[in-house]
């Protein structure tokens, strides 16, 4: 079985100008939601309380509620969570309650209002350390780029390694705007993913690098344009079959993983289907606008490798030359 | 030209067989066990023990699977958990105090597994269930409690040196002494200088006084929080063994912050009321000349006369006592709930180290028929538990204080004193509590998307590549072999990101086997010999595969380097998958196409699915 039989190069190149306005205008919108909605921050950076608690019967959210104002907790808010059995509290950050003995107060009149409820899962982070977590993931974000930066800068050339960071910051926003417009609550877990991501679709725009680079040593006569669209469609059948499989496996996580990972694989999945567009669609057409060629290319890479590397099975050039 | 040479073959070999090892312990589960450490580390570990456990469940008719001895201590494991509660109950009442007997998970695997040092992955608190804490210790009140020793230092050495001071006190994280004249504090400053090179003198004058104002330098307030922490760290360790908990996790974060991780706690209001205690004994002798009615009157409203304090007894009533404190709990070796043999009241007994007892000794001698009070100190507030009058001067340093409310109290007391005190006070400052229902539901879900998500990718890459794609999912199967079986052996964390890192890990790597795959289809409809492209297929992906890896290598390193609990569990197995991917997807998979194709002469066909030439 072959899904993709492709005899000519598609032109993508040329659809470089179509390719750069959608990402801008979804960029835009993800810009716009973040900053008019905003992120629903969980627990883990605002600081705060959130208690699962399971009940063998249905749960009544109503004495539930009750139970959570007798104690003074006016702003906590009580709702059902995966299934009617399970009741998922959040409490905001109280001034001068530590979050230990917020949560036990809250236990305490759980149980008494209803002896069968079982406390399954506390959180409780106080507002300080949700401040340094936000601090931390922040500054994560800041080194992965510069990494990858610095590490695609040494391995191909600048204008790929900003193209690639400028392709992939993209996908950040962007599932940054869908957690913003959806208000699904982001969390320590989604950092994670997103984090995860940017390291993942950088992978894309390396694979189809790498071809670039290895078309110019070998399409001599062809213009960049024409190196970078054989490029991509030759590692197009490869970009689909890998999403296909990562997504499987993050489709399985989504079905099976509760609520715990499901934000996580959410956000993996948004990352993974934007990683496709964006390291390919937008990674490329930008490095090309930074005027990657043949000489600021293989020029560098000969001094590095030409000794050490083995030429294997040359295939005839003249194949490529359409 | 697609064979290994002997030594990779066996390579791979050696490595499969090594993570099948490994990985094997994680099948067999966990039964209910006891664990017996001795409560203090004065207490010694000896094969005396086991014998003596064995012993009990013998006369007892306890059914046990097996016992052990290991580093820490000796561990029982039985059938049933039922078993498994009673032999605890049993357990601690033979053995006494000298050891805590905790409830356990241990490992069924067989000895010859164990022998090897072959362990199942270390699950994490999400998993197992159990309590996190992270506390903060209040570094100023450390400091402020550092500056209230030198107060008392200083007096004894102005006195030793006969220098007329007016006073001494504490102010903030300083300490002033005052003088009445320039001579006196000049002789101060030099004494002072010389015994304590770590404090940066000044001095001032406030009208007719002359002040010289000693404060901590940086060197030594660095010191005083590295112990303070330190022993914060060590008070929570002897009071978590009086909890009884099996592999108890207590460690420094950062400068001012300690972990615990308590698995299988589930009792959190317990848990949280020991380790947050703050209590402290203070010892002190009340001011008899100034405990006059109008004074005390005075007191009750909370004016105290210079030199003393004013604290309220169990009655409510108002006790004056003098500033300088006699004894402090760091002096105490052992405390016990007791019975007062004339009151048959609760009390406490307390057993005094060498210094203490002497300072006692002295103190008792030189104030019969005065009282003295005891002082419990916890959470900001003092109260006097009891002021008894000295009759005659105590030696030996053995203490019975008495004045508790019930046996409840002096069991508690006692422990919070025979456990230490907190160098400084401590706060919760993040809580996370999994009940165990929901550990196993997490590892259910973990397990759940990951061999789902490698059912539909194996189903898929072998309808796409054939044979190549079976190879594939071996690959990818031994990766994931490999990764359980370096987890296994690390004893890393396991959480349920790390579960989720294990799912993604295996979605990621597939990726370098359809590079290869689809490199090798190229090179076959470019027309050439199906072993050379084999052969060029697995060389020209590899450094492709190598880029993509790094960059994905270093997103997960920064996890790791900035990510704190759930975060540094993904990131930790993310990086390790990706590593294993790496060894699996290129090494174990070209062996593998090198068995199965590399021996032949003719070969005219792969199978990796069709092709369509141009």
């Amino acid at each position: 079985m072959e899904l993709f039989r492709i005899k000519k190069d598609i032109p993508f190149m040329s659809y470089g100008r179509l390719t750069t306005a959608i990402s801008l205008v979804t960029f835009i919108l993800a810009v716009v939601f973040l900053a008019t909605r905003g992120l629903n921050f969980g627990v883990d950076f605002t600081g705060g309380t959130v208690m699962e608690v399971n009940y063998p019967q249905a749960a009544n959210l109503e004495s539930v509620r009750k139970a959570v104002d007798s104690i003074g907790l006016k702003e906590a808010t009580v709702q059902n969570f995966g299934s009617s059995h399970d009741v998922l509290i959040r409490l905001p950050v109280k001034t001068g309650v530590s979050v230990a003995k917020l949560s036990e107060e809250v236990k305490t009149a759980l149980v008494a209002a209803d002896a069968t409820a079982e406390v399954r899962r506390v959180e409780a982070v106080g507002a300080q350390v949700g401040d340094e977590l936000y601090e931390n993931g922040g500054l994560a974000l800041f080194f992965v780029s510069l990494g990858i930066m610095l590490y695609l800068w040494l391995r191909f050339e600048w204008r790929f390694a900003v193209a690639a960071i400028i392709a992939n910051m993209h996908d950040v926003v962007i599932i940054l705007g869908f957690f913003a417009f959806f208000q699904w609550e982001f969390n320590l877990t989604v950092l994670a993913a997103i984090l995860a991501v940017l390291g993942y679709s950088v992978n894309e725009s390396v694979v189809v690098f790498d071809r670039v680079r290895e078309n110019f040593r070998k399409m001599r006569k062809a213009s960049v344009v024409q190196v970078i669209d054989n490029a991509i469609t030759r590692t197009m059948s490869r970009t689909i079959i890998t999403h296909t499989m990562t997504q499987t496996m993050v489709g399985s996580m989504l079905l099976f993983g509760g609520e715990v990972l499901h934000n996580f694989a959410l956000a993996l999945t948004i990352g993974i289907l934007f990683g496709i567009y964006s390291s390919v669609l937008v990674a490329c057409p930008i490095a090309m606008w930074l005027g990657v060629n043949r000489a600021n290319l293989i020029g560098d890479v000969e001094k590095k490798e030409g000794g050490k590397k083995e030429v294997v099975v040359e295939p005839d050039p003249s194949e490529f030359a359409s | 030209m697609n064979r290994y040479p002997m030594w990779k073959n066996i390579l791979v070999a050696v490595m499969i067989l090594i993570g099948l090892i490994y990985t094997i312990p994680n099948f067999f589960g966990e039964s209910p066990a006891v664990q017996i450490t001795p409560a203090k580390s004065t207490t010694k570990l000896d094969s005396a023990l086991l014998g003596k456990v064995e012993d009990i469940f013998k006369q007892e008719k306890i059914e046990y699977d097996g016992v052990y001895q290991d580093a820490r201590g000796v561990k029982a494991r039985f059938k049933s958990t039922d078993t498994q509660i009673r032999a605890k109950d049993v357990l601690q009442a033979n053995l006494g105090t000298d050891y805590t007997v905790a409830l356990n998970l241990l490992s069924r695997s067989p000895n010859w597994l164990r022998s090897l040092g072959a362990k199942p992955m270390y699950l994490g608190l999400d998993l197992r269930g159990g309590v996190h804490f992270l506390m903060q210790v209040d570094m100023k009140a450390a400091l402020s409690k550092a500056a209230e020793r030198f107060v008392g230092d200083f007096k004894i050495a102005l006195r030793k040196e006969r220098i007329s001071y007016v006073g001494v006190s504490r102010e903030g994280e300083t300490v002033q002494i005052r003088f009445n004249n320039p001579d006196e504090l000049a002789k101060a400053h030099a004494v002072i200088a010389k015994e304590y090179p770590n404090l940066t003198l000044e001095e001032s004058t406030i009208g007719e006084e002359r002040i010289l104002t000693a404060s901590l330098n940086l060197v030594e307030q660095k010191s005083i929080q590295d112990f303070a922490i330190k022993q914060n760290i060590q008070t929570l360790h002897n009071r978590i063994n009086e909890l009884g908990v099996a592999e108890p996790i207590i460690q420094q974060q950062g400068a001012d912050r300690v972990v615990v991780q308590l698995p299988g706690v589930q009792d959190t209001a317990k848990a949280k009321e020991i380790l947050g205690r703050t209590a402290t004994l203070e010892i002190r002798l009340v001011d008899e000349e100034k405990s006059d009615a109008a004074t005390l009157e005075k007191a009750e409203k909370g004016q105290a006369p210079i030199g003393d304090d004013v604290f309220k007894n169990r009655d409510g009533r108002a006790v004056l006592v003098k500033k300088n404190v006699v004894l402090t709990g760091d002096y105490i070796t052992d405390a016990g709930p007791g019975v007062d043999s004339q009151s048959g009241r609760s009390t406490v007994n307390v057993t005094l180290d060498a210094r203490g007892a002497r300072i006692f000794q002295q103190v008792t001698r030189e104030n019969v028929g005065k009282r003295m009070a005891i002082l419990l100190i916890e959470k900001g507030s003092t109260e006097v538990i009891t002021a008894p009058t000295i009759n005659e001067e105590i030696g030996g340093g053995r203490v019975q204080i008495s004045g508790m409310a019930n046996t409840q109290e002096a069991t508690d007391i006692a422990l919070l004193l025979r456990a230490g005190a907190l160098a400084a006070p401590m706060d919760i400052v993040e809580e996370r509590t999994v009940g165990p229902s929901m550990g196993q539901d997490n590892i259910n879900r973990g397990v759940h998307s990951t061999l789902w998500g490698f059912a539909a990718i194996a189903v898929m890459m072998m309808i796409y590549y054939a044979a190549f794609g079976a190879v594939s999912v071996t690959a990818l199967a031994i990766n994931l072999l490999l990764l359980v079986a370096i987890l296994s052996m690390l004893q890393a964390t396991l959480t349920l990101p790390g579960l989720a890192a294990i799912a993604l890990a295996l979605g990621m790597a597939i990726d370098a086997n359809v590079l290869i795959n689809e490199r090798i289809r190229e090179e076959l409809r470019n027309g050439n010999t199906p072993q050379a492209s084999i052969h060029a297929g697995y060389e020209r992906a590899w450094d492709t595969i190598l880029d993509s890896n790094v960059t994905t290598l270093i997103a997960g390193l920064a996890l790791f380097m900035f990510g704190t609990g759930p975060i540094k569990g993904f990131a930790v197995v993310h990086v390790l998958g990706i590593l294993t991917s790496m060894f699996s997807a290129v090494l174990v998979s070209r062996a593998i196409v090198n068995l199965i194709y590399g021996y032949r002469r003719k070969l005219t066909k792969l199978s990796i699915g069709q092709i369509y030439k141009a």
